[in-house]
């Protein structure tokens, strides 16, 4: 039976090309590799081979053609015994098994409400909880150790977290109670120990991984974004990554530029990554627990000026707060300041200033930036009409401009000013004290924030 | 015992010879039925095909057992077809269907299977060998003599990571064999232009990893070797790295003319050392099977490939719903 040989598309992105030169003849017999012509295309000169075996019936587009487009019939070859003369008219469009044309349906705009729905306003824990003081370094340390009681496949893996106790002390005593085989010593070898973290989560285990801080994970970062974040939906939700990578992240002080960056919009933007970034103890347990629960890659951004932090912490067998709900820390009419993270510390102090001027401040905490609770800043804003965010990181794509493009979008007409983004400069973090002090965000700037959207 | 002249002697009995001459012949055709997709614009992007290089996978497969896991780069046809999984699955995803292993939203370079424990199929060079690693270790974890392979190329012996990883598995003696696809050319690149080492399993050596070359071209000595690599990693004695010296007959991708090595040096390659040419031969002149038998294999061969490309024309395109889906279990 005669077959046509099909003008190929020889590149991703190739519609036609020039049939440069045959390399057989009519009535050349060839075999399944055996090259059949050289095809120019936009890029290159290429090979064509035959992939079926057979007799060159009829050269059907002579060499030297241009503008040969794909599929299009350029020869036909028939089976030893049969005559070209058998060959029927050759079709001259290209055949009907063609790439299917795309859609025409749109597709399907992202799940996400037009207005703000009411607002989960549950409180995190039951009243009447006793509470108990408890730094937010002992409370991610209890998280995790919680955990690794209820679940065998949890393991805490990084540089320094078990014999040292933790570079930043995080992991104390964790060594004593797991032992090697669950709390384990790496070498300083980030992009190794995150990847292979990853294959153990693909495995079925539920790894934590500490960055040192955040800043080493830069070396990581393929790891966590191209393998973590994207496998569950490469593998159409076959297999993906349970798994927390968590560490220091922004400012400490005085440690310079390489040393300073809060990654917080950096990861937000991810699909397949979570990402909380607690400012309290209580959060840094309920969120932390949660995390490790979760069945996704979740970045767990902590903060070493945090860690010695004391705050009140319920004393509850098992104390969770969920992601995508954030607190209302001070309920207030006038403005909003939405912030999370140690941008939280800045937040509530511009609020108690500002009391004492009469401005009364509402004050939300995010506590996770993916997912986040969009309907809890929608619903303050609509009440106070006026925002302002606040966050350590970098401005250019920061958390607040997109806080600030959603209010826009689902909450336009309730806006008496235009949103304001406080964020650290836009400098890479100086070392001398007095300009450090100038790069991070600071209360008076929020407080001065606040003035201009309130027209004060 | 005086040495035999003739190291072709194969230990092996006509059954097994003859499943290798089919498990390798599935993936020439398959792929040979792939490169013929894409120039049909059924197949789009970056289309990696395994020809040439069947015997590695082949191999290595011979001494794998229930539960033993694998991984690999972008150029992942062939194991996906060598650990078992469905050739219409593979096709189909490659041609963006419904019916696809990833239901058409990895393609050609991001396919997995859960069931088969192949987890990918991975598009970043390198990436693999750690993720590989990583397998490894959960196995540890849990107590059982399951092994991994990572499978990476020569390109991919140059990234950091690779080493990272090597340092950590011999550190914690990870059931994990590092199996080095030595095809010569990373992208268009010589091995010589690009890498300090002429024997790169030799880059082993300083972490206490010990490893051996392989004639990659040839099934048997690929599977003796796996099956060596395999004992030492089940027994508990970490890492093992294999360079298996192989060969691509194709471009690195589809839109590759080659231009980097001559006609000849791939023509010489097909004409003495094809991996299929020599296990049908050893079947013929061992008198294992005759040109009938063989005949029947190459046709249940192209039924099964015919079927795969036809699944993969039919099946549907992916629901526009699944844009949203499996992006959060």
């Amino acid at each position: 039976m005669a077959t046509e040989i099909l003008m190929p598309a020889l590149s991703p992105t190739m519609e036609e090309g020039t049939l440069a030169k045959w390399l057989v003849k009519e009535g050349d017999t060839v075999n399944s590799g055996d090259i059949l012509a050289e095809i120019e295309t936009d890029k290159a000169t290429m090979e064509f081979e035959a992939v079926d075996e057979g007799v060159i019936g009829k050269i059907l587009i002579a060499e030297g053609s241009e503008g040969v487009k794909v599929n299009t019939p350029i020869a036909v070859l028939i089976e030893e015994g049969e005559s070209a003369d058998d060959i029927a008219a050759p079709a001259t469009a290209p055949v009907a098994e063609a790439a299917p044309a795309p859609a025409a349906a749109p597709a399907p705009a992202a799940p996400a409400a037009p207005i703000a729905q009411p607002a989960d306003l549950t409180p995190d824990w039951p009243a009447g909880t006793p509470m108990k003081q408890q730094t937010v370094r002992e409370a991610i340390r209890d998280a995790m150790a919680e955990e690794m009681r209820g679940d065998e496949n949890v393991f805490l893996m990084g540089e320094e977290v078990a014999e040292y106790q933790g570079a930043y002390k995080v992991s104390q005593g964790l060594l004593d109670e797991f032992g090697s085989k669950r709390v384990i010593d790496t070498p300083i070898t980030e992009h190794g120990f995150a990847g292979i973290a990853t294959g153990a989560a693909f495995g079925g285990l539920r790894p934590i991984v500490e960055f040192m801080t955040f800043n080493f994970a830069m070396q990581a970062i393929d790891q966590i974004i191209n393998s973590a974040a994207k496998t569950l939906y490469m593998s159409g939700g076959q297999m993906g990554a349970p798994m927390v990578f968590r560490g220091p992240n922004g400012a400490a002080a005085r440690v310079g530029a390489q040393h300073s960056q809060d990654y917080a919009a950096w990861y937000a933007q991810i699909p397949g990554l979570k990402v909380a970034m607690p400012y309290s103890a209580a959060d840094a347990k309920g969120l932390m627990k949660t995390a490790i629960r979760d069945n996704n890659p979740v970045i767990f951004l902590e903060n070493e000026i945090l860690y010695g932090r004391s705050f009140d912490v319920p004393e509850m067998d098992d104390f969770t707060v969920p992601f995508g709900k954030a607190r209302i820390w001070r309920e207030g009419s006038d403005v909003t300041l939405v912030s999370f993270g140690i941008g939280m510390q800045y937040a509530l102090e511009a609020a108690d200033k500002l009391a004492e001027e009469g401005i009364s401040a509402e004050v939300i905490d995010l506590r996770t930036l993916r997912p986040i609770d969009y309907d809890t800043v929608l619903n303050s804003v609509m009440k106070t009409n006026r925002c302002v965010t606040i966050e350590e990181g970098f401005p250019v794509a920061s958390i607040g401009n997109h806080l600030s493009a959603t209010i826009m979008e689902r909450a336009f007409d309730y806006l008496d000013a235009p949103v304001i983004n406080c964020t650290g400069k836009d400098v890479p973090m100086p070392y001398a004290a007095n300009l450090e002090r100038h790069a991070l965000i600071t209360t008076d700037e929020v407080i001065a924030a606040v003035k201009q959207v309130t027209y004060r | 015992m005086a040495a035999r002249k003739s190291t072709k002697k194969p230990n092996v009995s006509a059954d097994e010879l003859k499943g290798y001459y089919r498990d390798m012949l599935l993936i020439r055709r398959f792929e040979e039925k792939a490169g013929q997709l894409y120039g049909m614009g059924l197949i789009g992007g970056f289309c990696h095909l395994y020809i040439g290089q069947e015997a590695v996978v082949v191999g290595l497969e011979a001494a794998a057992k229930e539960g033993d896991k694998r991984i690999t780069s972008y150029r992942d046809h062939g194991h996906m077809l060598a650990c078992g999984m469905d050739p219409n699955g593979v096709m189909a995803e490659l041609t963006g269907r419904e019916g696809g292993y990833s239901k058409g939203k990895g393609g050609s370079m991001h396919m997995f299977s859960k069931e088969k424990h192949f987890y990918g199929g991975h598009g970043i060079v390198g990436a693999q060998v750690p993720l590989g690693a990583g397998l490894a270790f959960s196995d540890k974890y849990r107590g059982n003599d399951n092994v991994t392979f990572a499978y990476f190329g020569d390109g991919a012996a140059n990234q950091g990571q690779v080493y990272e990883t090597f340092n950590m598995a011999a550190i914690w003696d990870l059931p994990v064999i590092f199996v080095i696809e030595n095809n010569q050319y990373a992208m268009g690149t010589a091995q010589a232009r690009s890498t300090s080492t002429a024997d790169i399993y030799t880059r082993g050596e300083p972490f206490g990893i010990p490893g051996e070359i392989v004639d990659g071209m040839d099934v048997l000595a690929v599977k003796a070797a796996s099956e060596k690599a395999v004992a030492h990693c089940r027994a508990g004695n970490g890492p093992y790295i294999l360079e298996v010296k192989t060969y691509r007959y194709r471009g690195h991708s589809m839109s590759d003319p080659a231009k980097y090595r001559t006609r000849e040096e791939v023509q010489k390659m097909r004409d003495e050392r094809d991996p299929i040419e020599q296990v049908r031969d050893m079947l013929l002149t061992g008198k294992h099977a005759t040109e009938d038998d063989l005949k029947a294999i190459d046709k249940e061969i192209k039924a099964i490939v015919n079927a795969s490309a036809e699944f993969a024309k039919t099946s549907p395109e992916p629901a526009l719903e699944e844009l949203w889906t499996d992006i959060y279990a």
